[in-house]
């Protein structure tokens, strides 16, 4: 090393970490969240078609502050994967590559996921 | 003309001519979860389903039962694409990922079994 005061990767001291990379990192966590989900999904109809008691038992658990925490978090994890589906299948029509336009879109992403999740739960 | 040796012919080394397969699944489920999705929460917001009554009736109306369905099968698959992944770029050696995957296959066939199974049980109106 003739030089140590050249520049070293990864250059820590003025990386900035890219707002695609959250999405790339949301888009596989929310998307393992929702697998879980699904196993949520299948316990609800499997417990609405087991009688009334059982759905009672189901409903009741998902009511208590764990559920409710847990139906949040899936919502959201809906609406991520959701929104941001739809910006990888443009991607996979050849749009959007533009580091500008990917940046854009994935704040756009995490904005709809805000604006449905509220949405949703306000309505519901 | 081929560029393949004879004797990777005959081991049956080589492309297996599915090399995009897991791709295309991945998108076409992503595009029909895209819109039974959408379905399934505008009904999520249009019916009270904690209400066993109104929950039942619901699931018992054809379409609803068809889509629904749809939408376990569709999940159950997409979800089975999407944990491989993890699990291929997560879990190492030979022996746990073999293991891993197949797990990964079987669960889900069996998650969405269970859901379809619940579905046609009260489509069918055997449900208690």
């Amino acid at each position: 090393m003739s030089n140590p005061g050249r520049p070293l990767s990864p250059h820590l001291s003025i990386y900035r970490w890219p707002i695609t990379m959250t999405l790339s990192i949301l888009h596989r966590i929310s998307g393992v969240a929702l697998s879980a989900g699904l196993v949520a999904f299948a316990l609800w109809l499997f417990a609405a078609s087991n009688g009334v008691m059982d759905y009672e038992a189901f409903v009741t658990f998902f009511r208590s502050w764990f559920g409710q925490v847990m139906l949040i978090a899936w919502s959201a994890a809906f609406f991520l994967h959701f929104a941001n589906g739809i910006r990888h299948l443009v991607w996979d029509l050849g749009y959007g590559f533009e580091v500008r336009q990917a940046n854009a879109s994935a704040w756009f992403v995490l904005a709809v996921t805000l604006v449905l999740t509220l949405a949703f739960w306000l309505l519901a | 003309m081929s560029l393949r040796s004879p004797l990777s012919r005959v081991l049956g080394k080589g492309s297996a001519k599915e090399g995009t397969d897991h791709f295309w699944a991945q998108r076409l489920t992503a595009a029909a979860l895209a819109l039974l999705g959408l379905w399934f929460i505008i009904s999520l917001l249009l019916n009270d389903i904690a209400e066993y009554t109104v929950l039942m009736q619901w699931i018992a109306r054809p379409w609803n039962s068809v889509l629904l369905l749809l939408l376990a099968v569709t999940l159950a698959w997409h979800s089975s694409l999407g944990v491989q992944v993890v699990i291929e770029d997560y879990v190492h050696g030979p022996f746990m990922k073999v293991c891993a995957l197949v797990l990964n296959k079987f669960a889900h066939i069996g998650v969405a079994a269970a859901a379809a199974f619940a579905v046609l049980k009260i489509a069918f109106g055997a449900a208690a």
